[in-house]
């Protein structure tokens, strides 16, 4: 198909602007014309809101860069310049890591929509291929940002996440020395997790956005009938009989989800930006001291279900590698996903009970790891962190069989509400 | 204002509650007292600032507060300042820093006295509360002192002339059968947390200040160490509720938007 320029007939200035570039073209494929089921329910808003606190971070963190320093022994005092001395500082600082973890609560709950919904199923198999990928750079993102106000927590944290690259055979040792830049976690490390953190892993989170909005608007959303809404079009203007254009109708159902979840994130920033401890760690105001290691070393909350699962695998030939694959196996299992769903059902709703009981013990067993990694170690969390860790693989193998023993329900022709 | 600023403890009361629930049943050692700052308590913060600067600057830091923020912040004139709370210098831009020196302090304590603008961050509120009522007489300390909360001290009890002395409630049991009342003392203390009286020590010779009247002293001076450990914490707690009601209002006509558009889908 040839590319026509302006195919809209716009005239006037617009009309100057689509000859040379489809400024119309794009905001009625992806915005006005871009026909969504009009059945999305509650957990359709976290997409839009992970888009939002993406916006969030990388504006609060270019004004949050330029007060912070990358220097070993400047890096911790900034970050306190910028609380103190730096007109909003305390407010831009409380938006960027209040902002690290909803980013992290929407994103998790986005993918367990996707989960819940079969949003991964043909032929939205690379949306959620890119997805996992977002995820994955985020982790990057969110473990070297963590580090960068050099405090205690920070260092001992970085100290945990480089010695798992230690547990490599052969080439472990080596590699943590070229990763770190340094015998241990010290002013080389600190400055490439700031370049890192400030140029790379932005610049790759933002493409595979747009990747993962491109491969979205190619086939269309799913929704929660799990039901293909381009199969019942208009004869005449051949628009879904479901569909209804993302702008102004989700664009303006958005916003109030935007209000809620702004609410809620003011309450955190403003009247608890510590979230309990779990935000910001105690430790942290504490500036890092390679000599003094905390009583507890606890990751930050969103990793606890990994770390959780490094804990809990038993070390072999006294190398802590089984625990280290374990915990890469359990996100790089997410990128199976679309192959091992063998459930012919999208959707929960018409999926039989097997399915429906696995998935909410799945959901409450992630739930109970994150805790779990974040508690001292004790012997009834190890035992509690080993069930969760196999269930955890359990369950994602078990879609492959779970709709053989039990009976789906009949799946509507069109949305249902 | 002022029902802004209940509100607003309201508020912080509540979610605090509800984020740090679990973060506190997992909280390690039970510490003998409780208390949360009052940071909003002006004549409070005012008192614990004249403590601070009369008995903990001598020795500890506070390099991330300038005495002008100081000032700025609990409304005192800048002659005021610099008459009663400021020893080291005479420049009110300047950070607080003490004139005992890293070596000095090291050599006259073992360890340099820390910088404390973080400390009821990095410690909490409760644990500095605890530490300045837990020094005990125990004559195997070099300095005669030893403390609840972190045993082994090198700090000597410098605030004795308003405490006076204490000695632990069951000192004499000590020796011997260690293990076996542990467990014991460990549940008496987390009492003492709870119900605020029950104390685990036993004034020996009482100092200027009736117990009572320490605790507030105490009190006054924990209230400006979390002053001084975030001065950003009322301006953000204010500048919450103000975002908030704005945000409700915004909702409402966001949620009638939505309304007026979906009346064409069914």
């Amino acid at each position: 198909m040839a590319i026509v320029p302006n195919p809209y007939k716009t005239t006037g200035i617009m009309g100057w602007i689509d000859d040379r570039f489809p400024a119309t073209k794009l905001w009625k494929d992806h915005l006005t014309e871009y026909y969504a089921p009009k059945n999305f329910n509650f957990w359709y808003y976290f997409g839009s809101l992970a888009l939002l606190v993406l916006v969030n971070q990388l504006i609060t963190g270019i004004w949050l860069a330029m007060h912070y320093k990358p220097d070993a022994k400047l890096a911790f005092d900034s970050v306190e310049y910028i609380m103190r001395d730096v007109p909003w500082g305390n407010i831009l600082r409380y938006m960027h890591s209040t902002g690290a973890s909803a980013f992290f609560l929407v994103v998790y709950l986005h993918m367990f929509r996707g989960l819940l919904y079969g949003s991964h199923k043909k032929p939205r198999e690379l949306i959620w291929i890119f997805g996992c990928l977002i995820y994955l750079v985020l982790m990057a993102e969110g473990f070297c940002g963590y580090v960068l106000p050099w405090g205690q927590m920070s260092y001992w944290g970085a100290n945990v996440i480089f010695n798992l690259f230690g547990t490599i055979p052969f080439i472990g040792p080596d590699l943590v020395i070229w990763i770190q830049g340094d015998y241990i976690p010290s002013d080389a490390t600190l400055s490439r997790l700031f370049s890192l953190h400030v140029v790379f892993l932005p610049f790759a989170l933002v493409g595979l956005v747009i990747a993962h909005l491109i491969a979205l608007h190619e086939v269309g959303s799913n929704n929660p009938d799990g039901v293909d809404i381009k199969k019942f079009k208009d004869p005449v203007t051949h628009i879904p009989l479901d569909g209804i254009g993302f702008h102004p109708y989700y664009t303006v159902k958005d916003i109030v989800g935007v209000c809620v979840f702004l609410i809620l994130f003011v309450a955190v920033i403003c009247f608890a930006p510590d979230g309990g401890g779990y935000f910001l760690e105690k430790p942290n105001f504490q500036e890092a001291n390679p000599l003094v290691t905390p009583e507890h070393i606890a990751p930050a909350w969103y990793f606890g279900a990994f770390y959780a699962m490094l804990r809990a695998t038993p070390s072999m030939f006294s190398s802590a590698l089984p625990g280290v694959i374990v915990m890469f196996g359990a996100v790089l299992i997410l990128f199976l996903l679309p192959w091992l769903d063998k459930n012919p059902v999208k959707s929960i709703r018409y999926k039989g009970m097997v399915t429906k009981v696995a998935t909410m013990v799945f959901a409450a067993d992630f739930v109970m790891l994150n805790y779990v990694g974040l508690q001292p170690v004790s012997s009834l969390f190890t035992v509690l962190s080993q069930i969760g860790t196999i269930y955890y693989f359990v369950f994602f193998i078990g879609l492959m069989f779970f709709h053989k023993f039990e009976k789906s329900k009949p799946v509507p022709e069109r949305v249902t509400s | 204002m002022k029902s802004v600023s209940l509100i607003s403890k309201l508020a912080v009361a509540g979610l605090a509650f509800a984020v740090s629930g679990a973060a506190l049943a997992s909280g390690g050692h039970a510490l003998p007292y409780s208390y949360v700052a009052d940071v909003d308590n002006l004549p409070s913060v005012q008192r614990g600032a004249a403590a601070f600067m009369g008995y903990c600057s001598g020795c500890h830091s506070m390099k991330y507060m300038r005495y002008s923020r100081i000032g700025q912040d609990l409304k005192i004139p800048e002659e005021m300042l610099k008459a009663n709370l400021m020893f080291t210098s005479d420049k009110v831009g300047d950070q607080i820093i003490s004139s005992l020196s890293k070596a000095e302090g090291a050599k006259w304590f073992g360890q340099a006295p820390p910088d404390l603008t973080l400390e009821t961050r990095a410690r909490g509120e409760d644990w500095v509360y605890s530490y300045l009522k837990s020094f005990y007489v125990d004559p195997a300390r070099p300095l005669g002192v030893n403390n609840l909360v972190l045993p082994g001290a090198s700090m000597p009890h410098v605030l004795w002339e308003m405490q006076g002395w204490q000695k632990k409630a069951e000192a004499e049991h000590h020796e011997g059968g260690e293990a076996a009342h542990g467990e014991k003392k460990e549940g008496e203390h987390a009492e003492a947390a709870g119900h605020g009286h029950a104390s685990p020590f036993t004034l020996v010779q009482q100092g200027k200040l009736e117990p009572r009247e320490y605790d507030k002293f105490v009190g006054d001076i924990v209230n400006f160490m979390a002053y001084a450990a975030e001065p950003g914490r009322s301006h953000r707690q204010s500048l919450g509720i103000k975002a908030i009601v704005y945000l409700l209002i915004l909702l409402g006509f966001a949620y009638l938007l939505k309304k007026e558009y979906w009346r064409d889908v069914h």
